[in-house]
């Protein structure tokens, strides 16, 4: 089961822009992911509402999931997803 | 439908552009037995397509980044696949496309506000998508400000005090409701942006989205399906107004000077160089004081109220500020006067009567003025709304003379005080007439019942009347009888009370560069033979035409 556990950088946590632009990304996968922090219960990523509702703060530790899903497409799209949340998305411009 | 709506002018100038219509928060029918039930989940998911497409679209064409990012965050909530499974489980539990969506939203929101701090901020943006949802689904336009990215006119059945906050002025070129009157939240509104508006206009609901219309805000006609050329004319004309060049001082094409002062409610209603001779004013005609506390539980103290005229007074040095004292009423409630349930509010304790039952409130607000006058260099003015009687006149100069304050004037909104202008001169130096009461309490018409709006157009002659026969008065006793109702906002109107002999008007901020502009243009003669004209019509409708085609 492909996870990735990555620290969230952006200033104000996965709330506002930062929160939009994971669902965002998350959506344009092709494989379905999921977000939780440790043992949580996890979230739709591609649901705004779900990711809200997980309250991640700046600086703390997710967990990306493909569930089932495994091969190339699932380890591409958690890359994707880690790597975005690995960026202070507050410090990037807007239209970015 | 005829081609050309009537109703009545409340904001002059003219516009011309497309219509949409301002939908209400949608009502939900009784739920529909279902049938197809894969059909209603089609119409749910087509729903939450559309707004969040409109949301996407507006979202693309804000300017501001911040106002962008929070239309995209609402336009991925409507695609938020949460929400379509909550919803297609509602529709297996049999309810209806519009039903569901509605349920769907509403556990969301719910959800969010249970959940406190950040999230409960959302639950407003789920219920207003909710809102716009169900709407689509409903088949009724979209509730709020309709935010086509071109300008438009907007059609309302009336605008809450609520829906101006997301009114763009930029974008909605004219206002036609179909309810409210000459002194309604949409009229105000309209005068202080500047917006050209017809109220009263029943038929204006009938008429479809992007018909392109005409509004006329001087004669109340609203006309349907006009040409591009129309549109473009009308354009040009407004963007080439003189009224945009007004530098003042208000005074009319020969000379004859006739202040120009502002309403305003507070310091915050001041542009922020009021010090300099801004765009022709000349101090405050109106501040009103009940303004700064209104809904208030406990009575401004005198410190408070002191701080809060002080303000105004520094930021006008050298100018007059004709300041209002508290006029509490039906439509302006001020709880710690603790006034009793009347029958009939505006026939009852109102403005200086409530000082009958509570002087000590007068007293304290009195001392407040005299400090702050003390403190700052404006030409403080102090008067008493509501004044009925030269005795009731007599009484309150005398209370504010006490306070060493000298400048001591009645309102005049009561008939009686009108026809008695002459014996209230006598005991103070000055007269405002708040054109707004003194019009409801001459035709006898409620200021808020739409349906009398037409007793209640400021062109009614007998209202002319009253106010020519202040002015006379004031002339014979050599003191200045001023405007400050909502018919000073109205240029033609302006030139017909400068005609009267009235001699200064008192009006929002946006109605300056208008009035000041239309003065300028008339002499003094020309202005008193447009009075006449008016005077001599047989009703408003006829007064407001004999002057605007006397031109």
């Amino acid at each position: 089961m492909p996870e990735r556990t990555v620290t969230v950088a952006s200033s104000s946590g996965l709330h506002a822009r930062p929160a939009a632009m994971f669902v965002k990304a998350a959506a344009a996968q092709p494989v379905p992911v999921k977000l939780r922090i440790g043992d949580g219960p996890a979230a739709d990523a591609r649901s705004i509402l779900a990711v809200l509702a997980l309250r991640v703060e700046h600086g703390t530790a997710v967990t990306l999931s493909t569930g089932a899903e495994d091969g190339p497409a699932a380890h591409e799209a958690l890359n994707t997803l880690a790597d975005l949340l690995s960026r202070d998305l507050d410090a990037e411009p807007a239209n970015g | 439908m005829a081609d050309v709506l009537r109703g009545l002018g409340v904001s002059a100038g003219a516009a011309a552009g497309p219509a949409l219509r301002m939908g209400r928060v949608p009502r939900l029918p009784a739920p529909r037995t279902v049938t197809d039930q894969a059909a209603e989940r089609a119409a749910a998911r087509e729903a939450f397509d559309q707004v969040g497409r409109e949301l996407a679209e507006r979202a693309a064409r804000a300017a501001d980044p911040a106002a962008r990012a929070i239309l995209e965050a609402q336009a991925l909530i409507a695609k938020d696949p949460m929400l379509a499974e909550s919803c297609d489980g509602a529709i297996g539990a049999g309810l209806d496309a519009a039903h569901a969506v509605h349920t769907a939203f509403t556990q969301q929101a719910d959800g969010l506000r249970a959940a406190g701090g950040y999230l409960a901020e959302r639950a407003a943006d789920l219920e207003d998508l909710r809102d716009r949802a169900v709407a689509w689904l409903l088949g009724e336009p979209m509730p709020g400000i309709p935010d086509p990215g071109h300008p438009f006119v907007l059609i309302a059945d009336d605008l809450a005090p609520a829906d101006t906050a997301t009114l763009d002025p930029r974008r909605v070129l004219a206002l036609v409701t179909a309810r409210g009157g000459p002194t309604s939240h949409t009229a105000i509104l309209a005068r202080a942006l500047g917006l050209p508006a017809v109220v009263a206009c029943q038929e204006a609901l009938a008429v479809e989205d992007g018909t392109l219309i005409h509004i006329d805000g001087d004669t109340g006609a609203v006309t349907l399906h006009v040409t591009a050329a129309v549109i473009a004319e009308t354009a040009a004309e407004t963007a080439g107004s003189p009224a945009e060049s007004f530098a003042g001082p208000g005074r009319t094409a020969d000379g004859h000077r006739v202040p120009l002062l502002l309403n305003i409610g507070s310091a915050d209603d001041l542009p922020a160089d009021a010090a300099t001779d801004v765009e022709g004013v000349e101090g405050v005609g109106l501040l009103r004081t009940e303004l700064l506390f209104l809904g208030r539980h406990d009575a401004p103290g005198l410190d408070e109220q002191r701080e809060a005229y002080t303000r105004v007074f520094r930021a006008l040095p050298g100018r007059r500020v004709v300041l209002r004292t508290l006029d509490a009423g039906a439509d302006k409630p001020l709880p710690f006067l603790s006034l009793a349930d009347e029958p009939n509010p505006a026939l009852g304790i109102r403005g200086l009567r409530t000082s009958r039952t509570r002087p000590e409130v007068l007293e304290t607000q009195l001392a407040a003025v005299a400090e702050a006058a003390a403190a700052a260099d404006a030409d403080v003015w102090v008067m008493a709304p509501m004044v009925s009687t030269a005795r009731e006149a007599a009484d309150f100069a005398a209370r504010v003379r006490a306070h060493g304050l000298s400048k001591v004037g009645a309102m005049i909104e009561v008939p009686a005080a009108a026809l008695r202008a002459a014996q209230i001169l006598e005991h103070v130096d000055f007269l405002s007439i708040g054109t707004n009461d003194l019009g409801q309490y001459t035709m006898a018409a409620d200021r808020q019942c739409g349906e009398l709006a037409d007793l209640l157009d400021p062109w009614q002659p007998a209202l002319l009347d009253l106010i020519a026969s202040c002015a006379r008065a004031g002339k014979a006793a050599g003191k200045p009888v001023g405007v400050c109702g909502e018919a000073a906002s109205d240029p033609w109107l302006a030139c017909v009370l400068v005609g009267l002999g009235i001699s200064s008007l008192s009006m929002s901020r946006a109605a300056v560069a208008r009035v000041g502009a239309r003065l300028s243009r008339y002499s003094y003669g020309d202005c008193v033979r447009l009075a006449e004209s008016a005077l001599a019509a047989a009703d408003a409708a006829a007064a407001r035409a004999a002057v605007t085609s006397a031109s």
